[in-house]
């Protein structure tokens, strides 16, 4: 990744006034907006993923929705999931932009045993190095949005960049270029957090939905992908979870019982090793008398009694 | 079910000993026929494969150091499950084998009271109600029965997680690793008071046989099953023996001193 700070200018040679620029900011952290109540179900963000990466055209699931198939898939990183839902009486269908949520604290990192398959910049974006990938598939377990998706074929796990190869080169991800009623946005976190939070007021005050809010999920210290919903109360609705978490299996278990055990284990080879020092064998009884060479030399002590 | 089992043990023992040899010689008595020793270096290969290329998955301090003895972390991942399969398969021939004399006894519970007596090497030689296999390593034993369902158990949820809820595998993942730990502990008392700790064991899973001196001193009650003769009053000749051997060695030495004082 290109980084701007390196070529942002100090000084000016003869320059009168200030230096332009200087001293200025620049926020790295990046991030994912979607309004949900915005989105129309166009599928566009799911095209342009497809065509960014690359992806070979695969077969769809048709199961009684609108929905392209029932999951994210290794190859199909963006998906927009239908539910339907009820509001006053009426029906009330939900579309939600499915992906991974870039989370400040990935799961999917913490569960990794393989060094450097999972890599998390400084603007937020969590990656996945497939050169270094075990394909263990412990990523997937420790998602808490089922997002990490293993090819049989490869035998690795793959799942949305953020388009990290895009955003290196300063442009936005394929799905914002593609999405046509503006309900995509992208920008640094903290510009993203102000604006899904004028929407959500927006929704509160002027469109009757007095539980909108941001889903920005603080248990895993936030994520750089940032939902509003009609009704943050019950991000269930959306198939969102409430409070995701990080099995304890990759955190408490991995970073502190795993290494005491592996302490132990030390500990327990030299425990062994110094039963033999200082303790010694047990030897069959009764025990062999010491071969003669190594017993005291009779004729050697007498030779010292006399003097 | 166990006539059958028993029917199968034998007749593997029968097979294995007339393609394999035990020599037995003066002052031996054999301690594991060829199936058992075949059986047991199966499952010690395919246990320290399956635990090297468990503990470089295990921890990030590790996979650096383990991951290129079998070709990388890829391979090492593709190896492991099959490693840990071939493990459970002898072992499970093992269980089988072994079930009889590992069953636990009264004089097991006696020796597990005096463990650390004899950790401590207090008693020179065992109790005599110590049979083939005594209380430690009886628990060995069923430590790996109890440890090698946990690792099928757990080691398919992880294997095939694909077709399991994706909890499975975090919860399986933590029982996996205890199940090792617990092994790794047996097997580093196990690996030492087989070689160091004891000395005249190690050859009873090489050459199969064992001196009556080391029968006697590590599980009379055996001693006493196939031989017929009491440990305690063996040892005790024995020690007569030696110290009448003693005597007339300083005897004739000092006869000899004598002639060559005239």
């Amino acid at each position: 990744m290109s980084n701007p700070q390196v070529f942002q200018i100090q000084e000016i040679s003869a320059h009168p006034g200030p230096v332009p620029g200087k001293g200025t900011q620049r926020a790295v952290q990046v991030c994912k907006y979607i309004d949900v109540t915005t989105c129309i179900g166009c599928k566009a963000c799911e095209v342009a993923c497809v065509e960014w990466n690359d992806h070979p055209f695969r077969e769809t699931t048709f199961d009684d929705t609108y929905q392209t198939m029932p999951s994210t898939e290794w190859n199909y990183w963006n998906l927009i999931k239908f539910a339907e839902d009820e509001r006053d009486g009426n029906l009330m269908w939900l579309m939600r932009k499915d992906q991974c949520m870039h989370c400040e604290d990935p799961g999917c990192l913490r569960a990794c045993p393989a060094d450097g398959a999972i890599i998390k910049y400084e603007n937020g974006i969590v990656d996945f190095n497939q050169n270094n990938c075990i394909g263990c598939g412990y990523c997937i377990s420790g998602c808490p949005f089922d997002i990490p998706k293993f090819n049989q074929k490869t035998k690795k796990v793959y799942k949305c960049t953020l388009c990290s190869d895009r955003v290196g080169q300063g442009l936005e991800p394929a799905c914002i270029k593609a999405c046509p009623t503006g309900c995509l946005h992208f920008g640094t976190k903290d510009d993203m957090v102000q604006i899904a939070g004028l929407r959500a007021k927006q929704l509160q005050e002027h469109s009757g939905f007095a539980n909108a809010g941001v889903y920005d999920p603080q248990t895993i210290g936030g994520t750089h992908v940032i939902y509003v919903l009609h009704d943050i109360n019950n991000p269930e609705r959306y198939g969102l979870p409430k409070a995701p978490v990080i099995p304890p299996s990759y955190t408490y278990w991995k970073w502190l019982a795993k290494p005491a055990g592996l302490l132990m284990a030390g500990l327990g080879v030299l425990a062994v090793f110094f039963h033999r020092v200082a303790i010694g064998p047990r030897l069959p009884q009764p025990e062999q008398p010491a071969p003669i060479e190594s017993q005291p030399d009779p004729i050697e002590a007498k030779r010292k009694e006399q003097p | 079910m166990s006539s059958s089992v028993e029917r199968f043990d034998e007749r593997a023992r029968r097979e294995a000993d007339r393609i394999g040899t035990t020599v037995v010689r003066r002052g031996e008595l054999l301690r594991h026929p060829v199936y058992t020793r075949v059986l047991h270096w199966l499952v010690a290969i395919t246990f320290v494969l399956s635990l090297l290329s468990g503990f470089a998955i295990y921890s990030p301090w590790l996979y650096r150091f383990l991951t290129p003895i079998f070709g990388g972390g890829a391979m090492t991942r593709f190896l492991h499950p099959w490693f840990g399969l071939f493990f459970e398969v002898f072992f499970l021939f093992q269980f089988l084998n072994w079930l009889t004399p590992m069953v636990w006894a009264q004089s097991d519970r006696r020796w597990l009271k005096r463990v650390k007596a004899y950790t401590t090497n207090e008693d020179k030689i065992e109790p005599a109600d110590v049979g083939f296999f005594n209380g430690g390593q009886k628990i060995y034993f069923w430590a790996i029965v109890l440890s090698g369902v946990l690792f099928l158990i757990t080691g398919i949820l992880m294997w095939f997680d694909d077709i399991f809820p994706r909890w499975f595998v975090a919860v399986s993942y933590v029982i996996h690793d205890l199940a090792a730990l617990l092994m790794l502990a047996g097997f580093i008392i196990h690996v030492y008071e087989g070689t160091a700790a004891a000395p005249g064991t190690f050859r009873s899973m090489v050459s199969g046989t064992v001196s009556e001196r080391w029968a006697w001193t590590h599980h009379p009650a055996w001693y006493q099953a196939v031989t017929g003769r009491d440990a305690r009053e063996s040892y005790e000749r024995e020690k007569r023996r030696q110290s009448d051997r003693e005597r007339a060695v300083q005897e004739w030495e000092r006869e000899q001193d004598g002639r060559d004082q005239i």
